[in-house]
């Protein structure tokens, strides 16, 4: 049997490539949140994190190359398996009730488009096209101001903080379905992982919007 | 009770088909909802019409022939109970119900509310047995099988092959069908022998069937009227791993 043959065009396969390239995502997010959150720690942790990240820039691109891989993986499995779940259901029902179905569950496509083009723009805000490009006294890219200045438009954060809310949302479902993908979920496991879910989607929207939410109120106004 | 009913009816598979409503009003409340339907197909011989078509056997809920989405829910949404088995008293009077067939592209309408459900028996044909010759009852006990095991193996056993999975699932897939089928013989000794074999080619005839994928949602846990777990279906998910990993190195 041909092993890429049986992954990339069977049912199960595809539901592979979902559950890995997820959970690579699912941990580069929660890299991202721990490593973000030492802007709490003030301008000189932040900056120092920032350019120790850019220091090897071999590393650097092998992550970067590696995150896209997952991403187009991700999105190419999606669309193929979005595409043959429509297919298979050409005629709607007249009623339509959801059961014990979850609105995380039912909307994950549309969660999912809307958190890719919030990753589009917020590599341009942040990484590609930064609005700011001046230094700390250290001459290291300074990191917290431009974040500052960034979350100082209550229009961006909002847009940052509507944005984390889809991606919770999505990991709220992602999570506990790769373990269920990868053919964890028997037994007591899946109580656990369907909790683990629920929380670690909590714990990265607190995180990940703390931060919008601590400028808006205030927070390193003293750079500006 | 009184009761409205929409019900779809369509001629034959090419016909496009389309919801009529009839008043029942002699319905009581002791009635399954199958018995319900017998009532009023008699009122439409009796006034010279077609009565509408629907799949029954059993009526006592093991046969699996039943078929109706009731109100959006297959079965109707009482738990664990099939259509034959709902009864009229969980209605209220003076109700609208709504009542369709599964709609699925594997699940072809062959006349109102009966579709064609052969794509399960393809799955099935394709490694959904244990092939070796059985001769007479063997002795009980003769070959040891851990309490876990066989009890695992009875709850995946218990699937009626209705195709309600099927029919609630959002994406139309059939994976809690066939997992139930995979475990139920792969969990067991005897079907163990096969099971490589058995995964890799009932899921590879469930795909060619056109059935959708799963995206974990439960909802055809719920409905199922047997109880089937969705842990069958990560346990599908394992076994069809393992076999693709299995003979793709050639191991035995």
């Amino acid at each position: 049997m041909n092993i890429f043959k049986a992954i990339f065009c069977s049912s199960l396969g595809k539901k592979y490539i979902m559950g890995l390239t997820g959970l690579a995502l699912f941990g580069f997010v929660i890299g991202h949140m721990v490593g973000n959150l030492q802007i709490f720690m003030g301008q000189e942790k932040i900056n120092a994190y920032a350019a120790m990240l850019k220091s090897v820039p071999k590393l650097l691109w092998v992550a970067r190359i590696g995150l896209l891989f997952c991403v187009g993986l991700h999105i190419w499995a999606a669309s193929q398996l979005v595409r043959e779940n429509r297919a298979a259901r050409p005629s709607r029902y007249e009623v339509n009730d959801p059961t014990v179905t979850t609105f995380a569950s039912r909307t994950m496509i549309w969660s999912g488009l809307i958190v890719f083009a919030f990753i589009v723009y917020h590599l341009f805000d942040f990484t590609i096209a930064p609005d700011y490009l001046g230094h700390d006294a250290k001459d290291r890219h300074d990191v917290f101001k431009m974040v500052i200045l960034g979350f100082s438009n209550p229009f961006s954060s909002l847009f940052y903080i509507i944005a984390n809310g889809l991606l919770c949302i999505h990991l709220s479902h992602g999570v506990k379905s790769l373990f269920q993908s990868l053919g964890f979920s028997t037994g007591q496991f899946r109580g656990w992982f369907d909790r683990f879910a629920v929380v670690i989607a909590w714990v990265i929207f607190i995180g990940n919007t703390s931060i919008p939410a601590a400028v808006l109120l205030g927070f390193g106004k003293e750079v500006l | 009770m009184k009761l409205t009913l929409k019900i779809w009816r369509q001629k034959n598979g090419n016909d496009a088909g389309g919801f009529v409503t009839y008043q029942a009003n002699d319905v009581n409340k002791d009635m399954s909802f199958l018995e319900m339907l017998d009532v009023v197909n008699e009122g439409l011989i009796a006034e010279g019409k077609d009565p509408v078509a629907f799949d029954s056997d059993c009526r006592e809920g093991i046969c699996g022939t039943c078929s109706l989405v009731i109100n959006g829910v297959p079965h109707g949404g009482q738990k664990a109970t099939t259509a034959c088995q709902l009864h009229m008293r969980h209605f209220q009077d003076g109700q609208t119900i709504t009542i369709e067939p599964w709609r699925a592209r594997p699940f072809p309408v062959v006349r109102d509310l009966v579709v064609d459900r052969d794509a399960f028996d393809k799955i099935i044909q394709s490694g959904g047995f244990v092939s070796a010759s059985t001769g007479g009852t063997p002795d009980a006990n003769a070959i040891p099988i851990s309490k876990d095991a066989s009890d695992a193996a009875m709850d995946a056993a218990q699937c009626i092959g209705c195709g309600a999975c099927v029919a609630a699932c959002k994406n139309a897939s059939a994976m809690l069908f066939v997992s139930a089928k995979v475990s139920h013989l792969g969990l067991l000794p005897q079907g163990k022998v096969e099971k490589d074999r058995r995964v890799l080619a009932m899921v590879k005839t469930m795909d060619e069937a056109g059935f959708g994928n799963c995206t974990v949602t439960g909802a055809c846990e719920a409905v199922c009227p047997k109880e089937i777990s969705l842990d069958f279906i990560s346990r599908l998910n394992r076994d069809y791993a393992t076999a693709v990993f299995k003979s793709a190195w050639g191991a035995k």
